[in-house]
């Protein structure tokens, strides 16, 4: 098995160019596997995991690239590598072509553009704290894309925005819009009225796309980063953001995404809830009220936003299992036509954190056995919910939103497993994400229904899509490839779970269905 | 609460550092956007760049 590597010394790109080139090379004749990586410490260990680590690839520093090739043969690995390192210098002499100046340094760019009022941050990790925290000290705002930084360096990073009344959104910040203008991983959404602080990147992006189709746009969506309602970090940046959407003039109401708060925290949030003079709608999935406030809390993303939307059209509402209970009725009379499900068990394979989150909170109320985020394990009939953004899944490879692979793969082993009968998906669009991820999604459950019904099973698909028509992907035209491919689509992340759940345990019909409109 | 009202109400201008297609996606948008040549600082040790940053003056 030839594996072979190069070393590019002091050769830096940043990881997307990187996970692209290595796309590029694994299509070529002969090639198995391709990785394109930095030499940190991280890529060394997950190269060596991998099978991947040579004599060459061990000697790299953390500033020089590592290309490694597994082949049929030799010649085929050294072609490959020549075509790799082909790709990378091309790409360097395009941008060095472009004439674009381009500072290696914050302070050389500050004096390029002075008036920046945004640095965005998306370095790895470990470094990400010194370009966040020269940031802060120059009086800049901070969006933190990165990931794996340690914890402690988010409390000294939002201590000091704290100190000079600055945003620092993330670490591990994927959304935010500012401005009407979205950064990272977003929807394309209008400009509104709604200010949104959300801990998540899909939280927020599923509460942008619901407000989208209901007619409504965001003035600000604030990401924080999952931890900021630690014991630790102490809600510095929610609080903050809600501070200041409360005085935004065009804000007129407010809604808050996140996972529970740690108590000390609840205490300050609800206190600083209690001071916006505006509608404002909280959801931190599996929290409830901590007592009579003027803020309305909500159990789920898309009711956030339905709420909210209601609150500021004076409209009443209130939360129901299913949207139309009539069409869902119909729809799973039409599956239980087609005969019993061999296996009952869902699998629910999620590219979104907070959509993976929140469909477990929904289904371990509804049935027993549900596990999440546990690949093996559990006994009998269970139901298995993964988050395939977590860094289990990431390490070294694109997100899910972007590289659909991992999830290909788990969907093509449920095909000849015997205990799943569901499968529960979400599909997020948007800028950053696959071009087209509702294609190579169909194309995986088609073979898995056919790998299951040659062992006389049934396997059904149940999804729901965050995006909107702005996107580049397109929502109908993602919408009718899933349609087409026999996938069932319900409007939300909530009412997915809920219509797979009605697949496997049809007795709750009664309590789901006839639920009082 | 200064320094957020100027950001909510002005147009966006960024400095971007890391993956390169945020800045491209920001220019796209028609945003002012100056992307960073970053790479690691060479031999340098994470911790003690995040601690030089921490010690550097203020703007």
């Amino acid at each position: 098995m030839p594996t072979k590597s190069e070393v590019l010394p002091s050769f830096y790109q940043d990881s997307v160019v990187l996970m692209q080139i290595a796309g590029q090379i694994r299509t070529r004749p002969g090639v198995r596997q391709a990785a394109v990586f930095m030499g940190t410490p991280a890529n060394h260990a997950l190269l060596g995991d991998a099978g991947l680590a040579t004599q060459e690839s061990l000697k790299a520093r953390p500033e020089d690239l590592i290309l490694t090739v597994d082949a049929e043969t030799d010649a085929e690995a050294a072609s490959a590598l020549a075509a790799a390192r082909e790709l990378l210098v091309a790409r360097r002499q395009a941008v060095e072509r472009s004439g674009a100046l381009r500072p290696r340094t914050l302070d050389s760019a500050l004096r390029m553009l002075p008036g920046a009022n945004l640095v965005a941050i998306s370095v790895p990790g470990p470094y990400a704290k010194a370009e966040a925290m020269r940031a802060l000290k120059r009086g800049r705002h901070v969006f933190l894309f990165s990931d794996n930084v340690p914890v402690q360096d988010e409390v000294d990073l939002k201590q000091e925005a704290w100190k000079r009344r600055l945003l620092c959104m993330g670490p591990d910040c994927g959304t935010a819009y500012l401005n009407g203008t979205g950064i990272g991983f977003y929807n394309v959404v209008p400009k509104g009225r709604i200010g949104c602080v959300a801990a998540s990147g899909t939280g927020l992006q599923a509460v942008a796309s619901r407000l989208a189709a209901l007619g409504e746009g965001l003035s600000h969506g604030i990401g924080v980063g999952g931890r900021d309602l630690s014991a630790e970090v102490g809600g510095t940046m929610t609080l903050l953001a809600l501070e200041a959407l409360a005085l935004d003039p065009a804000t007129d109401a407010v809604v808050l995404i996140s996972k529970p708060p740690h108590h000390d925290v609840m205490l300050r949030l609800d206190a600083a809830l209690q001071r916006i003079p505006k509608p404002t709608v909280v959801c931190c999935l599996g929290a409830t009220s901590p007592g009579q406030g003027r803020a309305r809390w909500v159990g789920e993303l898309d009711a956030a936003a339905d709420a909210v939307v209601a609150a500021v059209r004076g409209q009443d509402w209130s939360p129901r299992p299913f949207s139309d209970p009539d069409d869902v009725r119909r729809r799973i009379g039409r599956l239980r036509e087609l005969g019993p499900m061999a296996a009952s068990g869902i699998l629910g394979l999620f590219t979104g954190g907070t959509l993976a989150h929140e469909a477990h909170l929904i289904l371990k109320d509804l049935l027993k056995g549900v596990i999440f985020n546990r690949r093996s394990g559990g006994e009998g009939i269970c139901h298995r919910l993964l988050d395939l953004g977590a860094d289990e899944y990431t390490v070294g490879r694109p997100h899910p939103m972007i590289d659909p692979q991992v999830r290909i793969d788990l969907i093509r082993e449920a095909g000849r497993s015997p205990h799943v009968g569901v499968l529960l998906l979400d599909l997020v669009l948007g800028r950053g994400a696959h071009p087209n991820p509702a294609a190579p999604l169909v194309a995986a459950i088609q073979q898995a229904r056919q790998t299951a019904e040659a062992g006389g099973r049934r396997l059904a698909a149940v999804a729901s899509v965050v995006g909107t028509t702005l996107d580049p992907q397109g929502l109908s035209a993602q919408r009718t490839q899933l349609r087409d491919g026999g996938v069932e689509i319900l409007p939300t992340n909530g009412e997915a779970a809920r219509f797979a759940a009605l697949i496997v345990k049809p007795d709750l019909g009664l309590s789901l269905l006839e639920a009082r409109r | 609460m200064t320094e957020q009202k100027v950001l909510f109400a002005d147009p966006l201008r960024v400095i971007n550092i890391g993956l390169e297609l945020f800045a491209e996606d920001l220019k796209a948008a028609g945003v002012e956007v100056v992307h960073v040549n970053w790479r690691p600082p060479s031999g340098a040790n994470p911790r003690l760049a995040a601690l030089l940053a921490s010690l550097e003056d203020d703007e």
